[in-house]
């Protein structure tokens, strides 16, 4: 039966949807779309996530076939993935009938054990090659919703898990996955007056970490370019805050614009060519936009108050920041070439750090009211505003490329006057408020940024 | 109520130690003032002059009971010209980090433009924000927030 999947694919198609071009995924060369016989995206099952809470679809995923450990790797990964989205439910191995099928399921077997959706895998490895097929099955009616290939290099095959989780995400959710994407963050250590802040990056689920500086200047808020391949940041380098870029896979750090005192809040435009920044001049924050190519700088705004924080729209046509130019901190909005700014927020409280979600349809801010802070969510307009999670401190809400989901960081209090007690760890959570979890980091961590789908 | 009454009784301190600066510094000009820090250190800033005045929540103007720290900054300043310092402007972590940054900076700002309105060299004197990012108390309460709503001035 495999056989005859395998042979139905279309090369053609194949070759034209190849991923992974440049360096982040050296290798990945192939994309198979098996275009089978009673496939249609209009048939299976579909999970309502419009609503706040959802049932959890149950799924089975058992160990690809074929060359280990990888075939079991893959289906641990999608199953972590999965689980951690909290819109499934990943049905525990133990109650498999069948393992590892690398044939047609046995559907009768995964109706027995309540799975709705199914994933199937094989991998075969080529020296240092991997070639990983991959299906999706309704259950019910014994359908294949996808079947895909994969080709790569050894060392990628978590990338595989993820891209696979994405592809099972958006046949079944229908909106795109957030899996095959990685987290830059602050790590943080040592004692609260002399913490040692370095950038470091991972895979959103934690794995592949690694250091991107050296902590020996104080490293903040970094940024994704949109080919997730370059990061803008603040560093303390030589004591002089100011914006800088980091090239990922090099490690070369340069400053970026050419401004007398401290530049900070460092945003990316969405097509990559810019980035929005404040820069402090006579005592006053004002934002500009650095043009990367030509370098040359632009100011947007200029009022005797600090203008932090600046966030484009998606479609770059905006810029959502905060100020405090009414008095205390809110959040503004104006048209991309600085005209027509207008007050969103008028909630209790301050309001700061806006991020433009990815869908256009929400910005994400932090609101310090009352001696508390919340991570919310509002529309563009300023009206439908939602907390989604309040704490002592928590602050720098940025999201998940689908926009459905939030990451963020969370303080907790010093205990007493030697700083005992005081911690600072990544969170995510839902829009909708719901599923909030840690996200693990070898030490403490601030200042997450959230990369778009990897190229 | 502790942060009220925290900057009054660090602003008493120092005028305590102004009080005693006529006296330090006759004795230096005297003879056998073997003891005490070299005039125009850091150690002489911070022990006969203050080295830091303190703001209120979110905000970055120099309060009454604060400028007399800078007054005497700024005549010390004057008396050891060749003195150049820095002002590193903090926040209290009760803000978010991109917006403390640029407080503390407006902070040290304050801090440095008064004293150059009382004479000093705008050149002598450097300014950094370090936000919420180092904060000089390491408690998570008013008392500490109040400590590090600060601008301080170091020697260079």
């Amino acid at each position: 039966m495999t056989d005859r999947l395998l042979t139905d694919r279309h090369y053609e198609a194949l070759e034209a949807l190849s991923f992974g071009r440049r360096g982040l995924l050296a290798g990945l060369a192939a994309v198979a779309a098996l275009g089978l016989p009673g496939t249609s995206r209009a048939q299976g099952p579909v999970i309502d996530i419009t609503r706040a809470r959802t049932d959890p679809m149950p799924i089975a995923i058992p160990d690809f076939a074929g060359a280990q450990p990888h075939g079991a790797q893959i289906a641990q990964v999608i199953t972590a993935n999965l689980a951690r989205s909290g819109l499934f439910r990943p049905i525990d191995r133990r109650a498999f009938l069948q393992e590892a099928p690398d044939a047609t399921p046995r559907f009768a077997d995964w109706r027995a054990i309540g799975a709705q959706a199914l994933v199937t895998g094989k991998v075969d490895q080529q020296g240092d090659r991997l070639r990983v097929e991959f299906r999706l099955w309704d259950v019910l009616p014994g359908n294949q919703l996808q079947g895909t290939a994969f080709t790569t290099s050894v060392p990628n095959w978590r990338r595989i898990a993820h891209i696979c989780s994405d592809a099972i995400y958006e046949r079944l959710l229908g909106e795109k996955g957030y899996f095959d994407t990685r987290i830059v963050y602050v790590a943080e250590s040592g004692p609260r007056d002399r913490r040692v802040k370095r950038l470091a990056i991972m895979d959103q689920d934690g794995e592949n970490h690694r250091f991107l500086t050296d902590g020996q200047w104080l490293a903040l808020t970094p940024r994704f370019h949109p080919s997730v391949n370059q990061v803008a940041f603040m560093s303390f380098f030589r004591n002089e805050p100011r914006v800088y870029l980091l090239d990922v896979d090099s490690g070369r750090q340069s400053l970026l614009g050419n401004f007398p005192g401290m530049t900070l809040s460092p945003r990316f435009s969405p097509d990559g060519n810019s980035v929005l920044l404040s820069a402090i001049r006579g005592g006053n924050a004002n934002i500009y936009l650095v043009d990367l190519r030509t370098r040359r700088e632009r100011q947007l705004t200029s009022t005797g108050a600090l203008d932090v924080s600046p966030c484009f729209s998606p479609d770059g046509q905006q810029i959502v920041f905060n100020s405090d130019r009414g008095g205390n901190q809110q959040l503004y909005v104006m048209n991309a070439d600085g005209s027509n700014v207008r007050r969103i927020s008028f909630g209790q409280g301050r309001y700061a750090t806006p991020v433009w979600s990815p869908r256009g349809d929400l910005i994400a801010f932090t609101r310090i009211a009352g001696g508390t802070f919340a991570i919310g969510v509002m529309r563009p307009d300023g009206s439908g505003e939602r907390i989604l999670s309040e704490g002592f401190q928590m602050e720098g809400p940025t999201f998940a490329p689908n926009g459905r989901v939030l990451a963020f960081f969370r303080e907790t209090p010093a205990r007493d006057a030697r700083g005992t007690g005081y911690s600072a760890r990544l969170a995510s959570i839902d829009i909708t408020g719901f599923n909030e979890r840690a996200l693990a980091t070898p030490t403490d961590a601030s200042d997450p940024a959230w990369s778009p789908l990897i190229p | 109520m502790k942060l009220k009454l925290l900057a009054p009784v660090a602003a008493l301190a120092f005028v305590v130690a102004c009080e005693s600066t006529p006296d330090q510094s006759g004795a230096a000009t005297g003879a056998g003032q073997a003891t005490g820090p070299r005039p125009g250190s850091q150690e002489d800033l911070v022990a006969n002059v203050g080295d830091r005045v303190f703001f209120d929540f979110d905000r970055y103007n120099i309060r009454g009971d604060q400028r007399p720290t800078l007054e005497r900054q700024a005549a010390w300043l004057r008396q050891h010209s060749a003195v150049v310092v820095q002002i590193a402007g903090h926040a209290d972590e009760r803000g978010t980090r991109e917006y403390n940054l640029a407080l503390g900076q407006r902070r040290a700002d304050s801090a440095r433009d008064t004293l150059v309105a009382l004479g000093v060299a705008p050149a002598r004197i450097s300014t950094i924000s370090y936000g919420k990012d180092r904060p000089i108390a390491l408690g998570s309460n008013e008392e500490a927030w109040a400590q590090n709503r600060v601008a301080i001035t170091s020697v260079r």
